[in-house]
């Protein structure tokens, strides 16, 4: 797909959350999706009347494309509801992206919403039965990660003490984020003796269980530079599905990030060095790791020492996850909208105090299922073009 | 593509997992071979993509080695194990190591299947204990 789609074609162009943490008592998710379209189109200064593209994901939502289309009265020439777990957002940007550049719809809107927290997970999140899974009662997804941390710790010698670092770093990025759900500050010996879920993972490496969502809007490149916010440009897409279940998955140390990544990069003609800002999906500590090295950032197995020491904190040599992650400020189960929204407004320069100086570029990598699906999207400011 | 056609083309009356149960309940591992003998699990309809031909049944002699693991400690329950064995075949299924303390289940552990019976609506299915305790 990155022969035929063009570097720089359509940019993310309004970004916004809707309520997060725990919302009202009652609200739906498709209330939540709207709250996101509605202030992302504010964002912009677009209108609902401009909007001629749906794209939506949704674990709660069996068809959530019509039910945001009916609840908003939108009539899209072109809508998706893609769905692949939390990297489905990653990809529904390549898929807009692709509508754009073919004229398919001009203006687009991806939305995600989930009242997981308040609605109870069990009642929002029933797993599939795996008759060669579910009889051993892995507590998934977390298991899944656990072991792929076993895998990791095995081969390279990798710490508990280092997973808890990424945990302790999206906690400081996270103080610095008002909207964030945590905020207290958070240290390795209480990520290490807090509840174990699956070991080595206890549940401050595992990503929090609130509500939320949100919306982001496309548009083409022409029409972004129209618009009155400076336009994050889609400079590179790539995707990865390398399994669905933790027990097909062929080397638990290596995730399709490294291809989709590889994909990502090429169409945007960039190396992981010239990315100012990374942003990926940390459901757990492990996968942090994992995807820094797939990613390039470091070499594989370095991860545990390549995090030590403060490296991804704030202040440290590579700023990632600097809205404070799924880990520390937010995850409604599909986490990857907020992935992208964080490294919009990077570009943007509008994150306060957590802004990164000079963002140019910035990497946002989702993941879906246990390791199963993974998209990346490489973004650039108007330098980039 | 083609390869499968024959093997699909006709109705099935039993499921790969049914055939799979019943194996178990006579006290066999089984697990799918293709044409040039390469190992297959979970059993399927049909080969994927990479494998060649139709599939087979195969026996496994029940010996794997542990390739990753994890434990779980239920409140008021005592840990149990959920670990991933690579079977000597050439094949890989979750299962879970017991005989030994959950946490004392290692990467490389060298184990051997039992099958745990059908329990109520739970149909029969493969655990391992350690090679030396077994």
């Amino acid at each position: 797909m990155n022969t035929t789609l063009k570097r720089g074609s359509a940019a993310i162009v309004g970004v916004a959350e809707s309520d997060l943490g725990e919302v009202a008592a009652g609200m739906s998710v498709i209330d939540l999706m709207a709250q996101g379209v509605h202030r992302a189109l504010a964002d912009c200064g677009l209108a609902l009347a401009d909007v001629d593209g749906v794209f939506a994901a949704a674990g709660q939502s069996r068809m959530p494309s019509t039910a945001l289309c009916e609840y908003l009265g939108l009539k899209p020439r072109y809508q998706d509801c893609t769905m692949m777990g939390g990297s489905s957002f990653m990809t529904h940007v390549a898929h807009a992206q692709a509508a754009i550049e073919l004229g398919l719809c001009e203006v687009a809107v991806i939305a995600y919403g989930s009242t997981q927290r308040s609605a109870g997970r069990k009642n929002v999140a029933p797993r599939e039965y795996n008759p060669y899974e579910t009889p051993f009662r892995p507590v998934l997804p977390a298991s899944a990660y656990a072991l792929a941390a076993s895998r990791h710790m095995h081969l390279y010698g990798t710490t508990r003490e280092q997973l808890a670092q990424i945990a302790v770093a999206a906690r400081q990025w996270a103080l610095l984020n008002p909207v964030a759900w945590e905020k207290e500050p958070l240290t390795v010996e209480q990520v290490l003796a807090a509840r174990m879920v699956s070991h080595p993972l206890t549940v401050r490496d595992c990503c929090l269980v609130t509500d939320g969502g949100g919306a982001l809007v496309m548009t083409s490149a022409a029409r972004a530079k129209t618009l009155r916010k400076p336009p994050a440009f889609v400079l590179g897409v790539g995707e990865s599905i390398s399994h669905q279940t933790i027990s097909n998955m062929a080397d638990l140390t290596v995730t399709g990030a490294a291809r989709s990544g590889a994909q990502a990069y090429a169409m945007a003609g960039l190396k992981p060095q010239d990315i100012d800002v990374v942003q990926v999906y940390d459901a757990f500590t492990i996968t942090t790791l994992l995807f820094l090295e797939d990613l390039g950032f470091c070499p594989k197995g370095e991860g545990g020492r390549f995090v030590s020491d403060g490296a991804i904190a704030p202040g440290g040599r590579l700023p990632v996850n600097t809205n404070g992650g799924g880990l520390s400020y937010c995850h409604p189960g599909m986490y990857g909208l907020f992935v992208l929204m964080e490294a919009v407004r990077q570009l943007r320069g509008e994150c306060g105090e957590r802004q990164v100086a000079g963002c140019e570029t910035a990497i946002a990598h989702g993941n879906g299922g246990v390791l199963s699906s993974q998209s990346t999207v490489v973004l650039g400011s108007a330098s980039t073009i | 593509m083609t390869d499968n056609t024959p093997q699909v083309a006709v109705r099935l009356t039993t499921s790969p997992l049914k055939q799979f149960r019943d194996r178990l309940a006579g006290g066999e591992l089984a697990y799918q071979v293709d044409e040039d003998g390469r190992a297959l699990f979970y059993p399927r309809v049909a080969a994927p993509a990479g494998y060649r031909g139709e599939l087979r049944w195969a026996t496994s002699a029940g010996l794997g080695t542990v390739y990753a693991t994890t434990f779980i400690s239920p409140k008021g329950e005592s840990a149990y194990n959920v670990a991933l064995i690579d079977m000597d075949e050439g094949f890989r299924l979750m299962s879970r190591v017991e005989s030994i303390p959950a946490e004392q289940v290692r990467i490389g552990l060298r184990v051997r299947v039992r099958i745990h019976p059908a329990e109520g609506d739970e149909g029969p299915y493969p655990v391992f204990d350690p090679v030396e305790a077994a």
